[in-house]
């Protein structure tokens, strides 16, 4: 049983609609992408699971409730993590506060020291930057901080918008490389959208790819990789 | 020399008054990038609140607290029920439901009291307690404003709620995406802001006596202040209100006379629009990409 069932999601900006009739699912503990080129609507989608986008017709069901017109705040305390696209950090507070803010929603104080523990053992780098002003950080330890900050939460769906975007190649893989980890240890499944399609594939267990707002191939990642027009467009071999 | 240090101490005392509404301006623009312009007639409001209460027989500082808790959910009321609902209007909508605000308060205020000048009392003794040069007033003025100073700070640095309007104030989007009920915190800033106005009326109104109107000069210097300071920073803002109520108070005691003082505080506005649009510690705003 999947933990997002998605069902023909239309919606947008305004009175155009940029997603048509997608659906997709993310089995619980499981990782999928979507991938697509530029503008073809996967923020968007991302958009559309969290009330942040107009939503004209279609499901959303998060464990068997409708998240289709509930305010932001609602769907993100049902268990919903979401690293936005260029990373939302609280420039002005601290690593630590920013990280406090992820856990704003949660009263089990326990549970958030443990928490705090296990992301700074997931990225000793933020352990180290702890008291710094999180304007100063780099790009890639404010990808870092915006994962945590959202496993602060105790997501059980984690949305990963593009997390490789900017950053260097090494930085990329050990960002991926934890976030495997991530949904290993804690049993949190993964909905991360890409550009990045190799990387995207590896990590995936199910994939699907969006063009124009529309899905257009979808099936196991390791399908997707072999598949000659994935290659092409996508994979550039 | 006794004289000039006279002006200077009353200077801090007006400044700490400028001080406080400046806070209240930067409460709200920080959040939302609204200038308030009615936030000098909601602290009148209160005062009349004050006024009313005093009158009835209730203990000034009954009075003084009932009132700033009274002005709290006063404040919190008008953003729910009108700012909100305009929130995402252009700027000029906006400039229009705040004068509008500005002129409905001054004449229900005028309408309820009458705009006979009242005489407000202070809490604080009339003998000097603090040497020649300041009057109890003015030093009880000054030690409020810190006060006051000084429970925000550690409201805002060492609370849950205080993080969680800070975040809001930042980044509204990523706020709500951990959770934070941003509308909440944007009204819990009206109340707050609200309350602070409340104090400064309060202190106020025993030096230039209590009518509907008493507000709109202060508001002008207030907007100085938190101009001069850097009108995202609260910090800035009471150094800005300090500065402009001493500046104030020289020109008007040896310069241009108390007749122009107020044209010193629109001065100060126009000259850091021009010279310096960022104030003394106002942020500009350097993003890593």
């Amino acid at each position: 049983m999947p933990i997002l069932d998605v069902k023909g999601l239309t919606g947008g900006y305004g009175t155009t609609d940029v997603l048509n009739a997608v659906s997709f699912a993310v089995e619980d503990g499981g990782i999928t992408t979507i991938l697509g080129a530029n503008g073809a609507g996967k923020t968007s989608v991302l958009r559309a699971l969290c009330g942040m986008l107009r939503v004209s017709a279609g499901d959303i069901a998060f464990s068997g409730q409708q998240l289709k017109g509930k305010p932001t705040e609602t769907i993100v305390r049902m268990g919903i993590g979401h690293v936005p696209d260029g990373r939302g950090t609280f420039l002005n507070l601290t690593t630590e506060e920013n990280l406090r803010v992820g856990a704003m929603t949660r009263r089990d104080k326990a549970g958030v020291a443990e928490d705090f523990e296990r992301v700074y053992g997931y990225f000793p780098r933020l352990k180290e930057r702890r008291n710094q002003q999180a304007g100063t950080l780099s790009g890639g330890e404010q990808q870092m901080l915006a994962i945590s900050r959202a496993l602060m939460l105790r997501p059980r769906l984690l949305l990963l918008d593009e997390p490789s975007f900017g950053l260097a190649p090494l930085v990329v893989q050990d960002i991926f490389r934890i976030m495997r980890t991530i949904n290993e240890e804690q049993k949190v499944a993964i909905l991360l959208v890409e550009q990045n399609a190799s990387l995207a594939l590896e990590l995936a267990d199910t994939a699907y790819l969006l063009e124009t707002g529309s899905v257009v191939m979808s099936g196991p990642a390791s399908e997707l990789r072999e598949a000659e027009s994935v290659r092409r467009s996508y994979l550039g071999y | 020399m006794e004289a000039f240090l006279h002006q200077v101490f009353s200077g801090l005392a007006n400044g700490a008054i400028y001080a406080s509404l400046a806070l209240a301006l930067v409460m709200i623009y920080q959040s939302t990038h609204h200038i308030n312009f009615a936030q000098g007639e909601m602290a009148m409001f209160s005062t009349y609140l004050a006024w009313a209460m005093i009158n009835a027989g209730v203990p000034y500082w009954a009075a003084f607290f009932l009132t700033v808790i009274a002005s709290f959910f006063i404040g919190l009321t008008i953003e729910r029920v009108i700012v909100r609902r305009v929130a995402d209007a252009p700027v000029l909508t906006l400039v229009v439901v705040f004068i509008a605000l500005l002129v409905i308060l001054n004449s229900v205020t005028g309408w309820i009291f009458t705009y006979t000048i009242k005489v407000f009392p202070s809490p604080f003794p009339e003998q000097p307690l603090f040497g020649p040069y300041i009057s109890s007033h003015e030093a009880g003025v000054v030690g409020i404003t810190l006060v006051v100073l000084l429970l925000l700070f550690l409201f805002f640095r060492f609370t849950s709620l205080g993080l969680a309007m800070r975040a809001t104030a930042e980044n509204a989007v990523s706020s709500r995406l951990a959770g934070i009920r941003v509308g909440w915190m944007l009204a819990l800033g009206w109340g707050l802001a609200a309350a602070i106005g409340a104090i400064a009326g309060m202190m106020v109104a025993p030096i230039v006596y209590l009518d509907p109107n008493m507000m709109s000069g202060i508001l002008l210097y207030g907007i100085a202040a938190a101009l001069m300071g850097g009108i995202d920073n609260p910090f800035g803002a009471v150094v800005g209100g300090l500065i402009v109520g001493v500046v104030e108070n020289l020109m008007g005691a040896y310069v241009v006379g108390t007749e122009l003082k107020l044209t010193v505080a629109l001065m100060v506005i126009i000259g850091v629009l021009i010279f310096k649009p960022t104030g003394l510690f106002g942020r500009s705003f350097v993003t890593r990409v």
